[in-house]
């Protein structure tokens, strides 16, 4: 699992592809014209942004006929909920408060 | 039931100010609050403090060493309603000095005892933990920022 958290924040960050993720996380495997139906918006708009979601390591697609399947993959949300991602990112910010400060001491 | 694994973090940083003045922002109670989080510590091995966020979560703290000018230890417990979120860690700050300045470093070394139950969680948790993604983006970011700060 080497997606970058950069590359999920940005898959995530779009309301319409959180949605079809987190559908494909609820419902199991779908079709494209199964998540077109409650997506609200249109097919080859549904299409890019699973393509988005698929380049991220989140969705994987299955060909079955003229049908292409899609299905959730959760675990790719890893990098995000491991804790040491977290802390990485907490103790950067906290260190750019603690060299904010150290330039307001004295000496 | 197999014992979580200990994973580590480290952060490292070249900073342009000697050890003796990072040392007093690392110590100083009215100065650790100004990067860190409200506290009541003390540089005193042994000592058990609270860390507190202004999200209204606590750390529960105990000093475990301490070389002045050198490096800092204390432990880092955060315990939460949702396992995925608890933690059991310490926490290391090392002071090198470099013919710039000094070269702080971080290691927070633990375990999540839920972290297992995260990764396997039912779906329906999935709902929940976007919705937490959402509101860590909305608060700005393109980084994961803090732990507590996000969860509640």
């Amino acid at each position: 699992m080497d997606t970058s958290p950069d590359l999920l924040f940005r898959s995530l960050a779009d309301p319409t592809r959180r949605a079809l993720f987190e559908r494909l996380c609820r419902d199991g495997e779908l079709t494209v014209g199964a998540l077109t139906a409650e997506a609200g918006v249109s097919q080859p708009a549904v299409s890019r942004h699973l393509g988005v979601l698929k380049q991220a390591g989140l969705v994987r697609d299955r060909q079955a006929g003229r049908q292409t399947h899609y299905r959730a993959q959760p675990r790719a949300l890893s990098p995000l909920l491991d804790w040491t991602s977290r802390m990485a990112g907490f103790w950067e910010s906290r260190f750019d408060s603690l060299e904010d400060l150290l330039g307001r001491m004295d000496q | 039931m197999t014992a979580p694994a200990t994973r580590s973090v480290v952060v490292e940083r070249e900073i342009p100010h000697p050890p003796e003045k990072i040392w007093r922002a690392l110590t100083r109670p009215e100065l650790m609050e100004e990067w860190l989080m409200h506290n009541d510590f003390q540089p005193v091995v042994g000592h058990r403090f609270t860390l507190s966020g202004n999200w209204g979560g606590t750390l529960a703290c105990e000093v475990l060493a301490l070389d002045r000018h050198r490096s800092l230890s204390y432990s880092w417990n955060h315990a939460h309603a949702d396992p995925a979120y608890a933690l059991e860690s310490t926490v290391t700050f090392t002071l090198t000095p470099t013919p710039a300045g000094t070269l702080l470093r971080v290691e927070q070394q633990g375990f999540s005892p839920g972290q297992k139950q995260a990764f396997g969680g039912a779906s329906a948790g999935w709902r929940d933990k976007l919705a937490r993604l959402e509101r860590l983006l909305d608060a700005g970011g393109t980084a994961p920022t803090p732990t507590p700060e996000t969860e509640q």
